[in-house]
């Protein structure tokens, strides 16, 4: 029988009672969203809170909306609301791809995109997801918000840069005219944690058709902050080509650290890491290319 | 701490400890044993349960989690005595042979088909594919769900001794 050890519990009524809170306990004391991920590692005895400060009442914080040209995500939402979410899925198809393919349809139904993203599991689907789309996470304390790039968001397996007294509310994505994305993964069964993953993101130039912008996301292989920024400078100005995306595979996968693991030994995800790049970018382009077709390009 | 939790209708009051696992609130505490405990690891779902209106894998959910909320089991299905069409489809159609997965198997049809009344086949295999069974290969659960699917809504209700067997398909006609 797996029970997590002595714990302490504190249901928030609002965000400023959720930030006195953890302002009142201190470093010891965590953030309880969903607790899919968290509630696990406390019964494997990896994560030994002294106090859990539960934010399933915010519900002010479960929201996907479309503002100042950006799509809001609050990072009480559930998996299945944004996988449901029209606004989400007709901007960034690579949002419902990635929710597809995310644990199982009931844990889907609990678990919060913000609490996947600040568990920081260097396998997490979403963190690809964001970094491919250059999201922004805005992190609140007492003393008010910040804002970090996602890609500057995890700071190490399990570890981000929300401190402290902190609570990361939420996720912006910037929303660009001409784009398009994907998300593939590559998992030894459905609801598993990838072996290998990658997102796609691409912005076409308007008149010439070549590559404005890229985005690429990857997760499970080692991938410096989830992404290529490698990969992503030599797409632009690039036509949006299968040669195009094959080397920008090839440069992704040669900036990844994979290692061997029960998923898979380490060149194999390297593979995986060029392949699925590849073929995310080829599917990010036909979306793109169905978004606006005057910017059809080549 | 104290915490209060409806389940299925009736308000329970318990001194729990913060770590108390739901699944072990509604077996242990309320002796509410319909509910199964499997994996442990929110892998298997017999362990299903709604929270509010939303099945969740109840070793994942912490007994405090559900202070003030709503919470309905596998006793909470049969409505005045009578079984809910997707307990009736479970019995029908051979929807299960050891039992251990029937209570989360059958709170997520419950589920589908209140959001989905007429699901396909594969959105029935969707639907339940974070939830293991180990005998009956899947399909006789699938019948099972398109049986209720077609026996919903009250008013189709069969009447009692209106019980047809289920054909070669394991599909009542």
């Amino acid at each position: 029988m797996q029970v997590p050890a002595y714990v302490e519990y504190e249901k928030a009524s609002s965000l400023e009672h959720a930030l006195t809170l953890l302002a009142r306990f201190g470093p010891e004391a965590r953030v309880l969203a969903g607790g899919h991920s968290l509630i696990p590692m406390m019964k494997l005895r990896l994560v030994q809170p002294e106090t859990l400060v539960d934010i399933n009442g915010l519900t002010d914080l479960a929201y996907v909306a479309v503002t100042d040209g950006e799509l809001r995500i609050g990072a009480m939402t559930r998996h299945a609301q944004l996988l449901e979410s029209e606004a989400a899925g007709q901007r960034f198809a690579i949002l419902h791809d990635a929710e597809r393919v995310i644990a199982d349809p009931i844990v889907r139904l609990w678990g919060t995109v913000g609490g996947s993203l600040c568990q920081a599991d260097p396998s997490e689907d979403l963190s690809a997801a964001f970094a491919a789309l250059k999201a922004t996470m805005v992190i609140q304390s007492l003393a008010g918000p910040r804002t970090v790039p996602a890609r500057d968001f995890h700071t190490g397996p399990y570890e981000t840069v929300v401190r402290p007294g902190e609570i990361m509310t939420e996720i912006k994505i910037p929303i660009v005219a001409g784009g398009g994305s994907a998300y593939q993964k590559v998992g030894r069964r459905v609801g598993d944690w990838p072996v290998g993953a990658a997102g796609a993101a691409i912005w076409l130039d308007r008149d010439s058709g070549v590559i404005a912008d890229a985005g690429i996301g990857l997760t499970a292989v080692g991938a410096e902050h989830f992404s290529s920024a490698a990969a992503e400078a030599f797409l632009r100005g690039k036509p949006a080509t299968p040669e195009s995306f094959k080397r920008a595979g090839e440069i992704a996968a040669e900036h990844c650290r994979p290692v061997s693991d029960q998923r898979g030994p380490a060149d194999y995800k390297r593979h995986l890491a060029s392949e699925l790049t590849a073929r995310a970018l080829s599917r990010a382009l036909d979306r793109a290319r169905i978004a606006s077709p005057g910017t059809a390009g080549t | 701490m104290q915490i209060t939790v409806n389940v299925n209708g009736t308000e329970y009051s318990r001194v729990v400890e913060p770590r108390l696992l739901l699944i072990h609130f509604i077996r242990d505490e309320l002796r509410l044993t319909g509910s199964h405990w499997g994996c442990d690891t929110s892998n298997c779902g017999a362990c299903v349960l709604w929270l509010d209106d939303t099945p969740v894998k109840s070793c994942t959910v912490l007994a405090a989690m559900a202070d003030g909320r709503r919470v309905r089991t596998v006793e909470g299905l049969e409505r005045d005595g009578e079984l809910d069409p997707v307990q009736q489809g479970f019995a029908r159609c051979h929807g299960l042979q050891c039992g251990f997965c029937t209570p989360g198997m059958m709170l997520t049809a419950r589920w589908l088909l209140d959001h989905n009344p007429d699901p396909s086949e594969e959105e029935i295999r969707a639907a339940i594919s974070g939830q293991i069974c180990r005998c009956t290969g899947y399909e006789n659960i699938v019948r099972a769900v398109r049986w209720a699917a077609k026996h919903d809504a009250g008013a189709e209700r069969s009447a009692p001794g209106d019980r047809g067997d289920p054909g070669p398909t394991g599909e009542v006609a």
